[in-house]
């Protein structure tokens, strides 16, 4: 009865892994949810390397399990009582062998360890930045200040996704376009250039992640992380994340969209951008950034629209 | 000389127990107390589980259903608290008070009313507990790591919170320090250290692990208290602390907190294969050093919790690394019980399909663990569905099968009654696969980029939670049928034979089934230590 149930198990495991098997082949289209099961290559040369990182200890994973597992389904099957196999009951050390399943593992840790090393070293890198954001993070949402050319921003849920998530809302949620993953001021920032995030929070702890960038950084109140990314010259368009640090109640609601423009359109939304908000500086004094205004005014909202009707990775003309 | 104990015990047969409610609230047996502590787990199980269905439930779709964001961060905060101080932990003391005096030959646990008291601490612990999600402001809702400036932003649950974890951490404290003087001042004599079964050794380590670490959480959540209320800052950067260094001091604790709930469950599962294997544990003397440089080397990894607070190039290096060094003795554990079953005479009754089960699905939890100590990979991996995947089959399939193992392996020796083998067998079986449909889509969850903590999602989600919530419902309403089992077994059935199975090898085993009130009122003959020592 066991060996029936086990084989049924096995055809299950096929019909699961199957289909995963063929998403992934193909590279298909992630219309549905069910083709996303792992993790994305992602934009720039770190994500890719840590998505090669991931592979291949997945792969290292799925070659060591081949081979326990099928030892001890070779046990369950070949020493059963029930087809009269006798214990070996003398069989219990053996010196030999316990030194070489101690020893291989070491070995392929070693091997594992020495390219996640090389690649953390890069990720630490943080000389050579060619533009300087700072990113605080606040109960909920996120601030952006170009540190360079004085442009801040703050950044928050979408309005239509902030009405839908209301409880009994009675708004279908799956009408609303990218729900919950889009911002009324997304991040504007350079294809092509090695950008330095300064972050930090004004409250509690936020985590500041674009999945497509490769990197996730906590926002601590009262100190500055730094983390970098640089997007492939020719992957312009909008990337979505999410904070990634419990933050309270509404941390589920406080996405981060990137737009990810060419060199020269960046440098010209920065310019306009920069004295767009010049007369705001001879206003009286801004409110401080630990309390983001209740009603953010919607500086742009032609800004905000294309990130709303964009497809995820819609290349930018 | 260590045994006087024993001989003060060594009256007749009766026992001059207290009948009625004086037996459980003055109880100082350590069989009594033991029950006590495996009914008030499974209490608990069932409560933090009801939570788990509530967060479950929320995450059946996209958009807000059930609960309000306030509430879900609530559920998700006492889910893990409960489930952790409340289930599992209690739980393997309950087994220690039942075993380890019958495993070391002993009558009782070496210091029964600090037994009592340990126990009769915790009922107040958690109403204290689950009773600050009725006061103003709500339960905590920062998660079950209380990581600051979040944690302190709770109302009134805030100071019942620290104070329920004091009492839960005093607790586990005396339990740990009755299991070591037990084990150290109660064997009989020939029941040599290295003789002792692997459960009683991997109790023995949990122990000091406990005593280690469970002062420090008290240390931890004491700053917080003083940050909240008595003005000082150990936390806020604002007068100079660091809500960093919280993180550092919690997970000093919380590693060696997690081998806490999985080792005692190594030595189950190194109990129920070598008796359904029908053959003696390979490598008896590596499992005990295994079990020793995990309890070791889970004090120097606690940073890999936290790789995205921006540490040094070296700290994460050296944590990395340290961390990878915990799969070669965890690798070693698992060869050596593969090799225990290798040319041996294998059947399947539940306690051995639960053990099987651990085998495998540990294994995998072990694999994605390997993954998340890569640092550019945790980079990705961190805070995602893909670790609450990971710590879920470590600690499900991995804690609280070895839980059930052990439950179904030495329940006719508790009761003295056979079970319903083939409920049993139904209840792996449903509990085996619905624990896969509940926690193996979270791998794709997290990979493709859904963070934990989070009441509501972006609609790509969809599909993998709603098979995960079919998962959680499957496996939470099958654990009825273990409380069904139990409860028949309790009340009466088919008497149990002193060694109830037949492979079944170990002191507790010599004892009549249900064993005498008190359990070896004289030592056992060194040739009734030799023959239970077949390990």
């Amino acid at each position: 009865m066991i060996r029936k149930t086990m084989t049924s198990l096995a055809a299950l495991a096929v019909a699961v892994l199957a289909p995963a098997a063929v998403a992934q082949a193909t590279g298909a289209a992630q219309t549905s949810g069910w083709g996303l099961l792992n993790m994305t290559e992602g934009v720039t040369e770190i994500s890719r390397r840590i998505y090669d990182l991931h592979m291949l200890i997945f792969w290292v994973c799925v070659v060591i399990g081949i081979v326990v597992f099928g030892a001890m389904f070779w046990s369950i099957v070949k020493f059963r009582k029930s087809t009269g196999s006798v214990p070996d009951t003398k069989m219990v050390h053996n010196t030999k062998v316990e030194i070489i399943w101690t020893f291989v593992p070491v070995v392929i840790l070693v091997a594992m360890a020495v390219p996640a090393a090389n690649t953390l070293i890069e990720i630490e890198d943080t000389r050579d930045t060619g533009l300087t954001i700072k990113v605080t993070g606040f109960q909920w949402g996120w601030q952006y200040e170009y540190l360079d050319s004085g442009v801040r921003f703050f950044s928050r849920l979408d309005r239509d996704s902030d009405a839908a998530r209301r409880l009994e809302s009675g708004v279908d949620v799956t009408k609303i376009p990218h729900y919950l993953l889009n911002v009324d001021n997304p991040v504007v920032v350079p294809a092509g250039v090695k950008v330095r995030l300064l972050v930090t929070a004004s409250d509690v702890i936020h985590a500041w992640w674009v999945p497509a960038f490769g990197m996730k950084k906590d926002a601590i109140p009262g100190f500055i992380n730094e983390m970098w990314f640089e997007v492939d010259p020719d992957k312009t368009g909008i990337y979505r994340g999410q904070c990634a640090e419990l933050c309270g109640r509404d941390h589920a609601f406080m996405p981060i969209v990137a737009d990810v423009r060419s060199k020269a359109d960046f440098d010209a939304w920065l310019k306009a951008k920069a004295a767009e908000q010049k007369p705001a500086e001879q206003a009286p004094p801004e409110a401080p950034a630990e309390t983001p205004p209740a009603e953010q005014p919607s500086a742009e909202p032609t800004a905000a629209d294309p990130a709303a009707e964009a497809p995820v990775l819609s290349a930018r003309s | 000389m260590a045994h006087e104990h024993a001989t003060s015990a060594a009256h007749d047969d009766h026992d001059h127990k207290p009948h009625g409610w004086r037996r459980w609230v003055y109880a100082t047996n350590h069989k009594d107390i033991g029950t006590m502590y495996l009914v008030f787990a499974c209490t608990m199980f069932f409560i933090g589980g009801g939570m788990a269905l509530g967060i479950r439930a929320e995450l059946w779709k996209p958009g807000l259903q059930l609960v309000d964001p306030g509430l879900f961060n609530e559920l998700t905060t006492m889910h893990a608290l409960i489930m952790i101080f409340g289930a599992v932990m209690p739980a393997w003391t309950g087994f220690a008070n039942w075993l380890i005096p019958m495993q070391v030959g002993a009558p009782d646990m070496a210091l029964p009313r600090l037994n009592n008291f340990s126990f009769w601490i915790l009922p107040f612990a958690f109403t204290i507990l689950i009773g600050s999600m009725f006061v103003p402001g709500g339960g905590p809702a920062g998660g079950w790591t209380l990581y600051p400036p979040l944690s302190l932003q709770a109302g009134d649950s805030f100071p019942m919170t620290i104070f329920a974890i004091h009492l839960m951490g005093a607790s586990s404290i005396m339990g740990a320090i009755n299991v070591i003087v037990t084990i150290m001042n109660m064997r009989a004599p020939g029941m040599v250290m290295l003789r002792m079964p692997l459960f009683v050794w991997s109790w023995l380590i949990t122990a000091y692990l406990l005593i280690a670490v469970m002062p420090v959480l008290a240390g931890a959540v004491t700053m917080l208290l003083t940050d909240h209320f008595f003005g000082t800052t150990f936390f806020t950067a604002a007068g100079g602390g660091d809500p960093v260094m919280f993180q550092h001091i919690f997970w000093f604790f919380g590693h060696p907190e997690v081998y806490i709930l999985i080792l005692p469950a190594f030595g189950i599962v190194s109990e129920v294969i070598p008796a359904f294997s029908r053959k003696p544990i390979f490598g008896y003397e590596t499992m005990v050093y295994a079990i020793a440089s995990i309890a070791f080397l889970s004090f120097i990894v606690w940073a890999h919790h936290m790789f995205t607070v921006g540490m040094p190039l070296a700290g994460q290096l050296f944590f990395m690394l340290a961390t990878m060094l915990i799969a070669v003795p965890t690798g070693v554990k698992v060869f050596n019980w593969t090799a225990t079953m290798w040319r041996g005479s294998l059947s399947f009754e539940p306690p051995m399909l639960f053990a099987l089960a651990f085998l495998f699905l540990f294994t995998i939890g072990g694999f994605s663990g390997l993954m998340l100590a890569i640092v550019p990979a945790d980079f990705q991996y961190h805070d995602t569905y893909f670790v609450v995947a990971h710590f879920h089959y470590v600690l499900v399939p991995g804690a609280i099968f070895a839980i059930m193992a052990g439950v179904y392996y030495w329940l006719p020796k508790w009761t003295g009654h056979m079970y319903n083998l083939k409920l049993g067998t139904l209840h792996f079986w449903l509990s085996a696969i619905f624990v896969n449909v509940l926690f193996f889509p979270q791998h794709f969850l997290g990979l493709a980029g859904m963070p934990r903590r989070i009441p509501d999602y972006a609609v790509q989600f969809t599909d993998w939670n709603m098979v995960s919530t079919i998962g959680a419902f499957g496996f939470g309403f099958s654990q009825l049928i273990l409380v069904w089992i139990v409860w028949q077994a309790a009340r009466g059935g088919e008497r149990a034979r002193a060694r109830a199975w037949e492979g079944a090898h170990g002191l507790e085993w010599e004892l009549p089934s249900p064993p005498p009130y008190h359990s070896w009122e004289t030592p056992p003959s060194p040739g009734v230590i030799a023959r239970g020592a077949e390990h």
